[in-house]
């Protein structure tokens, strides 16, 4: 770290933290939905990824739209997309629950498998659609500039704006846990299955909704990865390995852990991508992790329980 | 009846996020006992089995097995110096034949190259139809063990412990699902094998615990409410209070 | 003491019949009916098989599903072909290289002098026993800290699939050390005898069916013992194994090592067919790939793996030529289908078709008499 001096390392740590600060967006939302989905059935969803590309796709398609036919309201569709990504990514979530999820509770370890052929499908699907290269939507212009505090700082208002939109979503999840009845018939099919559907809960029910909103979240993961960067068919399998460790690392039961965790990982990874190259950035944060759920492989923010 | 300590358990507690299941428990058992663990649900029965089988770590406390602190040691561990432990539903492997259940529980070959060598000698079957006599089930040796009744897995999963001649035997709600004529027999069973070693059993059938309980001890919300003979438990006012008091 | 052999080793007489049929596929029909070009090709696919194999008893009997066994593949793979590469490296052929005498790809990385970690490889020898150690002393550490630790399940699976992640970008990431994402390429001989003639790849192609011959017969020996048998109790009642005095991690630990060298010899016979070794065959992908080798086989079958990895890889290479686009839905397709349809892979539907007619055909076969020499060997004797 030699050759900078004080005041270069506070700029390039707030600058490369904020730019973290994308990366942690993404992976918080991809996160939460994976953690629900995980927390409750016990599976392993590995074509959440694609729920994310279906989510970037769909802005990317909302944007065009918009560029073709409706110009004059460019500078609002964004709004309005990322509700359209959260309901393709949900709709789509529900139909995979339907014909494929349901049939293979009690049995991660083949969940794992069959959804990991989903993705492939899906991912096929992408590149036949929109094909193998990379495309980006259209972005409205009071996303593009930046915002400098001081003159070494730069910061993306785009990044910003994601920043945003993930903590109104971590807000909606946790308001529509604890403070809904579905939210509570969720929790209480977690906790207990055999007992909830004793008590009248539509488990069945409660699965297939849950499947759907985490994917759902995701899509909108989506909406946000379209700020900082491009799609193509695999963006989002890129992402499934960092989502399924920050959801261990916070304990998959837990959404202050999992806020934690995925700050701590894309931070982590995003300074010593500064200081190292990109890859053995990623490669000393995920080692760094198994490391540490060795340790702890309860997670970091578990309670004991008894058996 | 000598007098020799084979458990004593003392100051044991655990916790659950602040929730007390077992609180600064003691108990000791003597050698050739039967003690029975009565007391109404979530008064902690199972837990202190879990305890001194390893199966979940004590907060604070200790509990030795002939001079042995067990809290330091892994499970199959503490199978190895002797605690066999059976559990509230019958736990054996459903797939394997009752003799292949009682030939996985024998104690020899228990490390990794152990078992690829292990070899079904003639002193292995010995041991198998003895066992196998003893739990009532000589004529069921091929069957597959899913397919015997819920009172003969029961039996099964005891002869798997007995195989293994353990000192200090614990059984968890032993009878559970069982007919009457098995009662009967499981009562003999118990009576016969506890000479030699210890036993402690749960059991919630009065009946029962009457038939074979040397002493019996109370436990409620995690602490011991009355210890004695089945009489004197049964006359205990505090004992009464919990059972119907509410 | 033949009897035991038989009933251990090849698994009874239906072990020895399967056994025989894989060898009289591998070793006569396929080098009868396929030419040397196509041959080879064959030979690359039962390299996977040894993966394959491997995690039929990983995760088939073990229960434990390993979505990292390319980093054993890779290991095995990239240990041979350090020496090979080595061997190729000599004076007289690196001569016209900034730095005679190290691997072409160190010299474009303005690498000077070989890596210390590279010196041991110009052993044979030494080569040899890190194929089997190597993946053995890995296999070990990751399963010391696992299992021991209780992790299991989706857990295990994700964190070797982000181990293998690791391994790959380092492995393309250190070009100067490992050749990048290009790999160990243009390798020559071996002990100076040239492995790119057409004898040459006979002979390796025999030696590779022989030792996936040979660790399928291992992995019916660990399976007929009680082992074997635990591996079976654990993923039923693993509590009660453990309360019955059996360290439960360490049978885990035993069966993911032994995965691990089956994969590892796999991977150094993939380089020596092959001619290469790069990170595309060790990633995650080519990893979960194996796992679908030996799903479609019969995840519980160590014959059916090899049968399973030759058909998907004949698909593979079937359809990627003339409409790869497709190939990912039936890859994807398949993935599904082998879970929620047919779970026992090839073996499944063998015993549930195929087995009860072939074996009345045997008996009117036996009657008649030809066969009638071949089978009254009794089964069961002395375990």
């Amino acid at each position: 770290m030699d050759g900078y001096s004080l005041t270069d390392l506070w700029s390039i740590l707030v600058m490369q933290g904020f730019s973290g600060l994308s990366l942690f967006s993404v992976l918080l939302l991809m996160a939460l939905g994976l953690a629900i989905i995980f927390g409750q059935m016990g599976v392993i969803n590995m074509a959440h990824g694609e729920f994310m590309t279906i989510g970037a796709y769909t802005i990317y398609l909302c944007s065009k739209i918009t560029e073709q036919y409706f110009p004059a309201l460019m500078p609002y569709y964004f709004v309005i997309a990322i509700f359209a990504a959260f309901a393709i990514a949900f709709a789509i979530g529900y139909l995979v629950e339907f014909s494929l999820i349901r049939h293979l509770y009690k049995r991660p370890l083949d969940t794992l498998l069959a959804t990991w052929g989903l993705s492939l499908i899906m991912q096929q699907i992408f590149r036949s659609t929109f094909g193998a290269r990379e495309v980006s939507a259209t972005l409205p212009d009071w996303l593009m500039g930046s915002w400098k505090p001081t003159p070494d700082i730069d910061i993306p208002l785009n990044g910003l704006f994601v920043m945003g939109i993930s903590i109104i979503v971590t807000i909606a999840v946790v308001l529509f846990l604890y403070r809904t009845s579905w939210g509570l018939k969720v929790r209480a099919t977690t906790q207990n299955r055999v007992m909830a559907g004793a008590v009248g809960i539509n488990t069945k029910k409660v699965d297939r909704i849950t499947f759907a909103v985490g994917c759902g979240i995701a899509g909108i993961a989506g909406a946000s990865f379209t700020t900082i960067a491009s799609t193509g068919p695999t963006s989002g399998s890129l992402y499934i390995v960092d989502t399924f460790l920050v959801v261990v690392f916070g304990g998959a039961s837990s959404v202050v852990g999992t806020v934690l965790s995925a700050f701590s990982i894309a931070q982590a990874q995003s300074i010593l991508t500064f200081f190292m190259t990109e890859a053995m950035g990623k490669v000393v944060t995920l080692m760094a992790i198994i490391v540490i759920l060795m340790l702890r492989p309860e997670g970091l923010f578990t309670s004991k329980v008894r058996r | 009846m000598s007098n020799e300590l084979v458990l004593a358990v003392e100051d044991l507690t655990v916790s659950f996020d602040g929730f007390k299941a077992v609180d600064k428990l003691n108990l000791y058992v003597e050698k050739n006992e039967l003690r029975v663990i009565i007391g109404p649900n979530g008064a902690g029965k199972t837990t202190v089995l879990d305890l001194i089988c390893g199966r979940t770590k004590a907060t604070s406390g200790s509990i030795k097995f002939k001079d042995i602190e067990l809290t330091k040691y892994p499970e199959y561990k503490i199978v190895q110096v002797g605690v066999g432990r059976k559990f509230q539903t019958p736990s054996i492997y459903e797939n394997l034949s009752v003799l292949e259940n009682l030939e996985i529980s024998f104690p020899r070959g228990r490390g990794v190259f152990g078992s690829l060598v292990f070899a079904r000698t003639q002193d292995v079957v010995d041991r198998i139809m003895e066992i196998a006599e003893m739990i009532f089930l000589s004529d069921q040796l091929e069957v597959q063990a899913g397919l015997l009744s819920h009172g003969q897995k029961q039996w099964l999963e005891i002869g798997m412990l007995l195989i293994q001649d353990p000192e200090l035997l614990m059984l968890d709600e032993p009878v559970a699902g069982m007919s009457v004529s098995e009662r009967e027999k499981t009562a003999e069973l118990l009576n016969r094998i506890s000479q030699g070693r210890s036993v402690i059993v749960i059991e919630h059938d009065m009946e029962f615990v009457k038939r074979i309980a040397h002493k019996v001890t109370v436990l409620h919300q995690g602490k011991l409410l009355a210890e004695g003979n089945m009489d004197a438990v049964q006359s205990n006012p505090k004992v009464i209070e919990v059972y119907l008091g509410h | 003491m033949m009897n035991a052999f038989y009933s251990k080793w090849l698994g009874g007489k239906r072990g020895a019949i399967e056994l025989a049929v894989l060898a009289a596929f591998i070793f006569i029909v396929m080098p009868l009916w396929l030419d040397i070009f196509r041959l080879n090709m064959v030979g690359k696919y039962l390299t996977y098989a040894f993966a394959a194999v491997g995690l039929v008893m990983v995760w088939g009997y073990g229960g434990i599903l390993s979505l990292g066994q390319g980093i054993f593949f890779g290991i095995g793979g990239y240990c041979m072909a350090m020496f090979l590469k080595l061997e190729a490296s000599d004076l007289a052929s690196t001569a016209r290289q900034t730095t005679p005498g190290i691997p072409d790809f160190m010299d474009w990385n303005q690498v000077t002098s070989l890596p210390l970690i590279w010196e041991p490889f110009h052993s044979l020898t030494f080569t040899l026993i890190a194929i089997l150690v190597l993946p053995s002393v890995v296999a070990y550490v990751i399963g010391v800290a696992m299992f021991k630790r209780r992790v299991g399940g989706v857990y295990f699976s994700i964190i070797t699939q982000a181990i293998a992640a690791i391994l790959t970008i380092l492995v393309v990431g250190q070009q100067g050390m490992t050749g990048g994402i290009n790999g160990i390429t243009d390798l020559k001989t071996l002990h100076g005898w040239n492995i790119n003639t057409n004898s040459a790849k006979y002979i390796l192609y025999y030696l590779n069916g022989a030792l996936l011959i040979g660790a399928i017969v291992l992995c019916k020996f660990v399976l007929s013992s009680k082992l074997g048998r635990l591996l079976l109790a654990m993923r039923d009642k693993e509590d009660r194994v453990r309360f019955s005095g059996y360290d439960v991690a360490n049978f885990k630990i035993f069966t993911f090592s032994l995965g691990a060298v089956i994969s590892a010899i796999g991977g150094a016979m993939f380089t020596l067919q092959v001619g290469f070794m790069s990170p595309s065959i060790i990633g995650i992908v080519p990893s979960i790939e194996m796992v679908i080798f030996a799903a479609i086989g019969g995840r519980m079958s160590l014959v059916g793996a090899v049968y399973g990895t030759l058909l998907v890889n004949y698909g593979k290479t079937a359809f990627s030529e003339s409409f790869p686009s497709l190939w990912l839905f039936l890859m994807g397709a398949l993935f599904i289908g082998v879970v929620m349809v047919f779970p026992n892979g090839l073996a499944g539907l063998y015993d549930t078709y195929l087995k009860g007619r072939l074996e009345k055909v045997m008996a009117k076969l036996r009657e008649r008499g030809p066969l009638r020499k071949l089978s009254p060997v009794k089964a069961g004797v002395q375990k």
